[in-house]
């Protein structure tokens, strides 16, 4: 029996309460909406991407505190990273979130407090949740490559 | 199932053995999570008492054969069983007739078929069809089809704060262009008892038929199609009781005659040519293909069930259940019931400040408190509330006080476990 405090722990209900990045940043040139068309839940993510780095990130909108949680996570976890980097752990966040087993890899990036998201996967009707902000970070690179080369 | 109605110290002020009527219900007795399921997700499905389990297997495992077609025992058997479920379902509604009964795989595909056949007869380019603020998806979305197809305009009635219906508004939008009324018995998502013997008679005094979407009231409150006069009247099996994928349609037989067949197929045609086909006679004409045969033996099941139970009574215990949950609820803290109406079933929904309804459903599970949080296939309405989606707790003849108090309880846990 999934027990939930392994879902609702101490990291998530404080990024819950007090989210990190709760913003648009001025000079933000890449954005993705994301919905979840379970709840109805909607969030918006920024990137002021620059030479491919993160130099600034934000996130606007409602959910639950899974979701809001995830997504200020995320915030505080790829300020300052390249775009590569971020590929990379959506890569790996969405492995973990899902629950798919992973291979034994060096290369891939360490979890840090994103491992507080892992309870997730013993919660089937909450995984979406927890992916809503990775998956809206995915397009958002996507949708910023064209920009870029535009802007290049 | 006399005992159901025998007085016993569990009972209620009118007699109702509320623990009588759980233990027809195997579903009810088992834990989640540790903790005795409680189960109050009922507006979006039903458990299934014993009689709907044996009327299925007893198709299984005795009468297994295709209906109207098949000259052997098992054949006649299973023919005989349909048919009686026709009749059960018209004594039920209090239909006319058993040919005003078509078998549907719910309450969606009734409200489809309408839309698809006497939709299309109904209304033209310019025409308006009128629903309300309060509609489930499903008597949204085939009306809003129709209407794209045919040049007509889908017009909403809106509802207060409390969930009702604003008459004046409402009579403003009955207008010469308005040619179907559709609208929900009860809402989904509020639980408002919609006034229906007077909005049928203000649409019909404009020769506007009407469409009821009764999904959410069969269970809950005695339905007599007579009495209303509605030209059409769905409802699904699963909510009262039956097995999943199962409905019905009523309709007025002069409507039903003149409607054009559905879906094309088997069972719904008197003979076919290359060249032509002619159809069935009612109500076999909308009913192309084998259909779901056990789900209608079972439906006809739990239709006797609740008849037994006594609608009155059932409905008389969940209103008192109703009026306990409403003042536990109003005296959380923080906490904001949506939908007030005046008359209403026992549907809950309510918001906790600051706490998401996904969490609540998360938590309250974990006490094995069955909740729905979402919008409820009623995004509109959401918008009318403004916010994304609600917590809804939805009562049932086999819920009790206690369990009541157990969800009180409970989200005063959430609240706490959350702060």
């Amino acid at each position: 029996m999934p027990d939930w405090r392994e879902l609702y722990q101490e990291l998530i209900l404080d990024h819950n309460r007090r989210p990190r990045n709760f913003r648009r940043p001025a000079a933000a040139n890449r954005e993705a909406q994301g919905f979840n068309s379970l709840c109805g839940d909607r969030l918006v993510l920024y990137l002021q991407l620059r030479d491919g780095v993160i130099d600034d990130i934000g996130f606007q909108g409602a959910g639950c505190a899974i979701s809001t949680a995830s997504a200020s996570l995320l915030t505080e976890r790829l300020k300052g990273k390249t775009a590569a980097e971020a590929e990379a752990l959506f890569r790996r966040m969405h492995a973990l979130l899902t629950g798919v087993p992973e291979p034994e890899d060096p290369a891939q990036p360490e979890l840090g407090k994103l491992q507080a998201l892992a309870g997730v996967a013993e919660f089937p009707t909450r995984v979406k949740c927890a992916t809503l902000a990775w998956h809206t970070l995915h397009a958002a690179l996507a949708g910023g490559q064209a920009l870029v080369s535009t802007e290049e | 199932m006399a005992s159901l109605t025998t007085p016993s110290r569990a009972s209620g002020p009118a007699g109702y053995d509320v623990e009588a009527v759980r233990r027809e219900f195997p579903a009810l007795a088992q834990a989640v999570n540790g903790h005795p399921l409680i189960y109050l997700d009922n507006a979006a499905t039903t458990q299934k008492p014993r009689v709907v389990l044996a009327a299925l297997r007893q198709y299984y495992e005795r009468d297994c054969a295709n209906i109207h077609r098949s000259i052997h025992t098992l054949g006649e058997r299973a023919t005989e069983a349909y048919e009686h479920a026709r009749r059960v379902t018209q004594r039920f509604l209090g239909a006319g007739s058993a040919r005003e009964i078509v078998f549907t795989a719910g309450a969606t595909a009734g409200l489809n078929l309408i839309a698809q056949t006497f939709g299309r007869m109904q209304v033209g380019p310019g025409d308006e069809i009128l629903v309300t603020a309060m509609e489930h998806h499903s008597n949204i979305v085939p009306w809003q089809m129709l209407g794209q197809e045919k040049g007509a305009r889908l017009v909403a009635a809106p509802i207060s704060d409390a969930g009702e219906l604003i008459w004046e508004e409402f009579e403003r939008r009955l207008t010469p262009r308005t040619r179907l009324l559709a609208i929900t018995h009860v809402s989904n998502a509020l639980g408002t008892i919609n006034p229906l013997r007077r909005l049928i008679a203000a649409a019909h005094a404009q020769k506007i038929p009407v469409v009821v979407d009764g999904a959410q009231a069969v269970a809950h409150l005695p339905v007599n199609v007579a009495e209303l006069d509605c030209d059409f009247y769905v409802f699904s099996g699963h909510k009262i009781y039956a097995p999943t994928g199962v409905g019905v349609l009523y309709g007025k037989s002069e409507w039903l005659e003149r409607m054009p067949p559905w879906q094309g197929g088997g069972d719904m045609i008197r003979s076919v040519s290359f060249e032509a086909t002619s159809y069935n006679r009612v109500p076999y004409k909308f009913e192309a293909g084998t259909p779901n045969i056990a789900g209608v033996i079972a439906l006809a099941a739990a239709l006797d069930f609740a008849l037994q139970l006594g609608l009155e009574a059932s409905a008389a215990h969940e209103e008192r259940l109703r009026q306990l949950a409403t003042e536990r609820l109003k005296s959380i803290p923080r906490l904001r019931l949506i939908g007030e109406a005046r008359e209403k079933v026992g549907v809950l929904s309510f918001v906790l400040a600051g706490i998401h309804p996904h969490d609540v459903s998360t938590l309250l599970d974990q006490q094995g408190i069955a909740v729905r949080a979402g919008h409820h296939c009623a995004q509109p309405l959401m918008d009318r509330f403004g916010v994304p989606a609600t917590s809804r707790a939805s009562l049932a003849a086999y819920n009790t006080a206690a369990e009541i108090e157990a969800l009180a309880a409970g989200i005063a846990q959430v609240q706490e476990m959350m702060s």
